[in-house]
């Protein structure tokens, strides 16, 4: 069962393979999706991320979800030398965050219910657990970022995270806190990592570090990463290779 | 006391050769079967180069047409990066354009100008490869890419919706 709504300005796929699924589980998963934009988009004035970023809520009125957001923001600025920062001209902005820990969070309300083969995707970043409804591996192609029609490469997972920062579709939408501009030499770096929140907040941190992102990746155990330079030419991680087998 | 410093030199000897042999193994252990070990561009340069260890990298081309993006952003030949300095020493690369594309990486120096650094290659070198992208044709159950937020897919989004509801 494969459902396909548009939240957060932005496709969001969940498929369950498991007989036992039903529309109410694929509900489960849709309104805590629209939960989390309710809480943290920054396009919503009603958000609560847009009142506390205009001083109209005090950090003691923050929900449980949005402290733990932030307080995992700090923690991964320090993990990755402050090249990951949700801070930008004194505004608040944890979207480079919340679609990872959001994805992770309803793959674990599946889990929670008793799933073992589904999809969870939200604009491009996606967590797979068990297999696909023809009983392999899930397949998961990464996007040309020259040209969104094609992919340039395919990856086989079960049980991880895979997130792709770039500059394909929004322009240079990642900044390189340190540099104050833009992160440009490089298009695209995609990460594959042991869930979603951790494999789309080190490919958001990696990007901004340039050409050096995709040595930050090679040095953390259980991550693997592909990067694309803006001559289309990729480098890629020690591992990877493995996942490009069926 | 003449044969002791003769079984001194024997030994001093003996352990050079076995640092050397050691030194040459770890070069000959760098050239993986993978395609080529990637550096890092544009940094300093150095007038001299060794190009002893110029090795082919395995890389394939794409087949015409099919990575459109890539026709006509280069201008077909050989040439040359500078010398960059990677953390582990000098490295540098040619490129070679055919049909307006990178159809080859080629890499022409190896760090050698420091002692410290062909050891330090044995095991600090990362392990990163190059290839050039190239379109592939499956069918998946996924696409990762980076987020469709622009308003140029907000504007085509809303359209199929609209077409969608009609």
């Amino acid at each position: 069962m494969k459902e396909t709504r548009i939240i957060m300005g932005m496709p969001v796929v969940v498929e369950i393979i498991d007989d036992t699924v039903s529309q109410k589980a694929l509900d489960e998963v849709f309104d805590y999706f629209t939960l989390i934009d309710e809480r943290f988009s920054t396009y919503k004035t009603t958000s609560e991320i847009t009142l506390w970023n205009e001083g109209k809520i005090i950090d003691a009125q923050l929900s449980d979800d949005t402290k733990k957001v932030l307080e995992l923001s700090l923690e991964t600025k320090e993990q990755t030398d402050g090249f990951f920062d949700i801070f930008f001209n004194g505004k608040c902005d944890p979207s480079g965050l919340v679609k990872g820990f959001a994805i992770h969070n309803a793959a674990d309300i599946l889990r929670k219910n008793g799933f073992k083969n589904f999809y969870v995707e939200i604009g491009g970043d996606i967590e797979v657990e068990g297999r696909n409804d023809k009983n392999e591996k899930w397949s998961i192609g990464i996007r040309n970022p020259f040209n969104r029609e094609e992919i340039i490469k395919v990856v086989y997972l079960s049980g991880c995270g895979i997130a792709t920062s770039g500059t394909s579709i929004r322009g240079s939408h990642i900044y390189n806190p340190k540099m104050k501009k833009p992160a440009e030499e490089i298009v695209s770096l995609t990460v594959i990592g042991p869930n979603i929140y951790e494999a789309d907040r080190f490919a958001t941190a990696a990007f901004a570090m340039g050409e050096k992102g995709i040595e930050f990746i090679e040095g953390l155990p259980g991550f693997e990463g592909y990067m694309i330079s803006h001559e289309g030419l990729a480098t890629y991680t020690s591992g990877f290779k493995e996942y490009t087998y069926a | 006391m003449k044969k002791l410093i003769l079984s001194i030199f024997i030994m001093g000897s003996f352990g050079f050769y076995v640092l050397s042999q050691s030194q040459s193994n770890s070069l000959t252990n760098f050239v993986a079967p993978e395609p080529v070990v990637v550096s890092k561009k544009n940094v300093y340069t150095s007038p001299t180069l060794n190009k002893q260890t110029k090795m082919q990298s395995q890389m394939q081309t794409s087949a015409p047409g099919r990575v459109s993006m890539m026709n006509g952003i280069y201008n077909n030949g050989t040439y040359t990066g500078s010398v960059a300095d990677a953390y582990y020493g000098n490295v540098q690369v040619e490129v070679v354009i055919t049909n307006n594309r990178i159809s080859d990486v080629i890499f022409l120096d190896h760090p050698q100008d420091r002692s410290t650094s062909r050891r330090i290659n044995s095991y600090a070198m990362p392990l990163l490869t190059q290839e050039a992208i190239q379109a592939q044709s499956a069918n998946v159950n996924g696409v990762s890419g980076a987020s469709d937020t622009s308003a140029a897919f907000k504007q085509s989004l809303t359209k199929a919706l609209a077409q969608a509801r009609a």
